[in-house]
C-alpha cells in the first residue's frame, strides 16, 4: 500500500520531458520500476520465444531437432534458409501475395476515398442511407458470403484466379475503410473548399488537388490496414485458389508444411521466412497501424 | 453543419458571376452535382453491392433449399436445414465453443491486457521496441501462428521439453489431441495471437486520460490502485467496451487459427460454426445446409451486436466521462 503511493506520483507526474532519458534513478529508488521492467521483460519472452524458436530452428537439421527438439543449432546450418530463398515456389507465393495485397490496397483506397468524399462533403438526400449501407457492412462477415461467393466466381470465371481473391476482398473492406475516412475528410475546413471554389475550382479539382494531398495520413492508414489484411487473409484464397501456382503465402506454407512434414527444419525454415515480410512491413509502417487502429475505434 | 455552409456558398459563388441572364445555372449545377455523386459513388457501391450484399442475401437464399450447389434451386425444404443444424449435437457444441471462447476472452484476456497496459503505461527504456514486440504475433498471419504453434505443441515437441526442463513435465498433456484440454490450448494460441492488439488499444486510450486527474488525486493521498480503479480505469471505458465488442464479434466468426490447427478435431471438440460451415458447404458439398449455418452464425453475431450496442456501448454517447468520474 504505501509504496504504490510513493511510485505513483513519481512516475504518472513527470511534465517535465527534459527529465526522460534517467527514468527512476531521481528522488530515490523506485521498487516499481524494476517490476514493471520484470513484466515487461516475462511478456517479451512469452510474445518471441515461439518465433525465436522457429527461426533458430531452422538453422538446425532435421535429425538434430529430432535428437532434441528444444536445442542450440550445433551446427548451424544454412542449407535450409538457402533451399527456400532459391526455391522459386516460395518467390512465386511472395509474388502472389504482393500482387493480391497491392491490388485490394489500391483497389479499396481508390473507391473508399471517392465515396467517402461523397459521403463526408456533399448534401443530398439518401447521403445516411448510403453511409449505413457501408456500416453496415461491418456485420457482414465473409463466412457469410462464402458460399455463394465462391458460385458467383465460379460463374463469372474469377474462381482460381487472384483477381477472384482481391476482388471480394476490396468489396470486405470498403465499409472499415470508408469509416475511417469519413471523419478524417469532414475535418478538413470548409474555409479551404470555399477558397478554392472561389479561386475557380471545381469540386473535382478540389478533391484532387486539395483534399487527396491532406488525407495523406489516413489514406496511408487505411491502405496498411488493407494490405496486412490481404496479405494475411487465409478463409478466400483457401476456398477460391486451387492450383497450387497461384496459392499466396498462407497458403503456400500451409502446404509446404503438410508436404514435407517429415522435414522439420525445412518446415521451420520456410515458415521463419514466409513470417519475415510481414515483421518488416510492420516495423516499417508500425505507427500507422497502431494509429490507425486507435482511429478506427474511435471514428 | 460544415456542409450546409460549403453548399450555399458554393452555389452562392457560382450564381454570383451571372446574377439573372441564366435560369437554366442552378439545375445544371445540380445535375452537374448528381452526376458528381453518382461518378463518385457509384464504383464502391457497385463492388460492395456485388460481393458483399449480394452473397449475403443469396446465403438467405440457399438456405431455404435442399441444394448441392449444381442445377435449379427447387428442393424448398425451410425450416428443415435449420432444424437439422440446430439439432446437430456437433453444431450446438460448436455454438458452445464460440461462446466458451467469448467467455474466457472478456474475463481473462480482458483483464490481463488492461493490467498490463496500466503497468506499461509509463515513461520507462525500450517503450517502442517493447510495443513492437508485443504487436508482432497480432502482425502474423493466422496460419503461420498457428502452424507454429502446432510445431510447438506437438506430443514430445519443444513446448513439453521447456516444461520439463524447468520441472513441470509432469503437466504435460497431448495438447492438441485431448479433448479435454484443447479448447484451452486455442484459447491459449489466440491470447497469444491477439493479446498485444488489446493491450496496444489500451495503451491509446490510456493517452487520452488527462494526467492532471491522477495528479490531483494522488495529491489528495489516493494510492496507485486507488486512481486507476476509481480514474484511470472508469476513463478507459469506451475503449474497454469497443474492444470487448471487437472480441465478441471476432470469437464468434472464429474459422482461420482453428482450422489451421485442429481442423476442428479432434472428434468435432474444437469445432467452431464456421468451421462447421466450411466443413459441410465445401467439403460435403451441401450448399443449401452450409448457407443455414451461415445465417444462423449471422443471427447470433447480429443480436449480439444490437444487444451490445443497445446496452453497453450506448452510455459512450451520454457523457460516459462525466459519468464514469462522478
Amino acid at each position: 500500500m504505501t509504496t504504490p503511493t510513493i511510485a505513483a506520483p513519481t512516475t504518472a507526474g513527470q511534465p517535465e520531458p527534459s527529465a526522460g532519458p534517467v527514468p527512476g534513478v531521481r528522488r530515490g529508488f523506485d521498487w516499481g520500476q524494476p517490476f514493471v521492467y520484470l513484466i515487461a521483460l516475462i511478456i517479451v519472452g512469452i510474445t518471441i520465444a515461439p518465433v525465436a524458436y522457429i527461426w533458430i530452428g531452422g538453422f538446425r537439421t532435421t535429425p538434430q531437432i529430432n535428437a532434441d527438439p528444444s536445442a542450440w543449432p550445433d551446427p548451424w546450418v544454412l542449407t535450409s534458409y538457402a533451399s527456400v530463398i532459391t526455391s522459386p515456389t516460395f518467390w512465386l507465393q511472395v509474388g502472389n501475395s504482393t500482387i493480391t495485397a497491392l491490388a485490394t490496397t489500391i483497389g479499396v483506397v481508390i473507391l473508399g476515398v471517392m465515396a467517402a468524399f461523397v459521403i463526408a462533403r456533399y448534401e443530398f438526400k439518401g447521403r445516411d442511407a448510403i453511409y449505413s449501407m457501408f456500416t453496415a457492412g461491418l456485420l457482414f462477415p465473409i463466412t457469410v458470403a462464402i458460399l455463394p461467393l465462391y458460385l458467383m466466381l465460379k460463374n463469372i470465371g474469377l474462381l482460381g484466379t487472384l483477381a477472384g481473391v482481391f476482388v471480394p476482398q476490396i468489396a470486405f473492406a470498403l465499409p472499415t475503410t470508408i469509416i475511417i475516412l469519413v471523419p478524417f475528410l469532414r475535418a478538413i475546413p470548409a474555409e479551404l473548399e470555399d477558397a478554392a471554389a472561389i479561386d475557380g475550382t471545381s469540386r473535382f479539382g478540389f478533391f484532387w488537388r486539395i483534399l487527396l494531398p491532406l488525407s495523406g495520413p489516413g489514406l496511408v492508414t487505411v491502405g496498411v490496414l488493407a494490405f496486412v489484411g490481404s496479405w494475411n487473409a487465409y478463409l478466400l484464397p483457401l476456398l477460391m485458389l486451387s492450383d497450387a501456382s497461384t496459392y499466396t503465402l498462407p497458403l503456400g506454407v500451409q502446404q509446404f508444411s503438410t508436404q514435407y512434414s517429415q522435414d522439420t527444419a525445412a518446415v521451420l525454415a520456410f515458415t521463419s521466412l514466409a513470417m519475415l515480410p510481414a515483421i518488416l512491413f510492420f516495423t516499417l509502417a508500425q505507427r500507422r497501424i497502431v494509429g490507425g487502429l486507435t482511429g478506427a475505434v474511435k471514428g | 453543419m460544415t456542409l450546409t455552409r460549403t453548399e450555399t456558398v458554393g452555389s452562392a459563388v457560382s450564381a454570383g458571376p451571372t446574377p439573372a441572364g441564366r435560369s437554366a445555372r442552378p439545375s445544371r449545377a445540380r445535375r452537374r452535382k448528381h452526376l458528381e455523386i453518382a461518378l463518385f459513388v457509384g464504383p464502391a457501391t457497385i463492388v460492395y453491392v456485388g460481393f458483399v450484399l449480394v452473397p449475403v442475401v443469396l446465403a438467405a437464399v440457399y438456405s431455404l433449399y435442399k441444394w448441392n450447389g449444381f442445377g435449379p434451386l427447387t428442393d424448398f425444404n425451410f425450416p428443415d436445414n435449420y432444424i437439422r443444424a440446430l439439432t446437430d449435437p456437433v453444431f450446438v457444441g460448436a455454438i458452445g465453443h464460440n461462446l466458451f471462447i467469448v467467455v474466457l476472452s472478456l474475463v481473462i484476456q480482458g483483464p490481463v491486457a488492461i493490467g498490463l497496459a496500466l503497468l506499461l503505461n509509463r515513461r520507462m527504456r525500450g517503450r517502442t521496441l517493447l510495443r513492437v514486440v508485443i504487436f508482432i504475433p497480432y502482425v502474423l498471419s493466422e496460419v503461420i501462428a498457428g502452424l507454429s504453434w502446432k510445431l510447438l505443441l506437438q506430443p514430445d515437441g519443444p513446448f513439453d521439453a521447456f516444461l520439463s526442463a524447468i520441472g513441470l513435465g509432469g503437466m504435460s498433456k497431448l495438447w492438441l489431441a485431448d479433448s479435454d484440454v484443447v479448447l484451452w490450448t486455442m484459447f491459449w494460441i489466440l491470447t497469444w495471437k491477439y493479446i498485444g492488439f488489446a493491450i496496444i488499444l489500451f495503451l491509446a486510450g490510456l493517452q487520452g486520460v488527462p494526467e492532471e486527474l491522477s495528479e490531483a488525486a494522488a495529491i489528495d493521498g489516493a494510492s496507485w490502485w486507488q486512481i486507476q480503479r476509481h480514474i484511470t480505469i472508469p476513463l478507459l471505458g469506451p475503449t474497454i467496451r469497443i474492444w470487448a465488442f471487437l472480441s465478441i464479434i471476432g470469437s464468434l466468426q472464429l474459422f482461420d487459427m482453428i482450422w489451421v490447427v485442429t481442423g476442428g478435431g479432434p472428434a468435432g471438440a474444437t469445432a467452431t460454426m464456421a468451421t462447421y460451415m466450411v466443413q459441410f458447404g465445401f467439403q460435403r458439398n451441401q450448399l443449401g445446409f452450409g448457407s443455414a449455418v451461415a445465417v444462423i452464425l449471422f443471427i447470433v453475431s447480429l443480436i449480439f451486436a444490437l444487444v451490445y450496442q443497445r446496452f453497453v456501448l450506448r452510455r459512450d454517447l451520454a457523457g460516459s466521462l462525466t459519468q464514469g468520474v462522478g
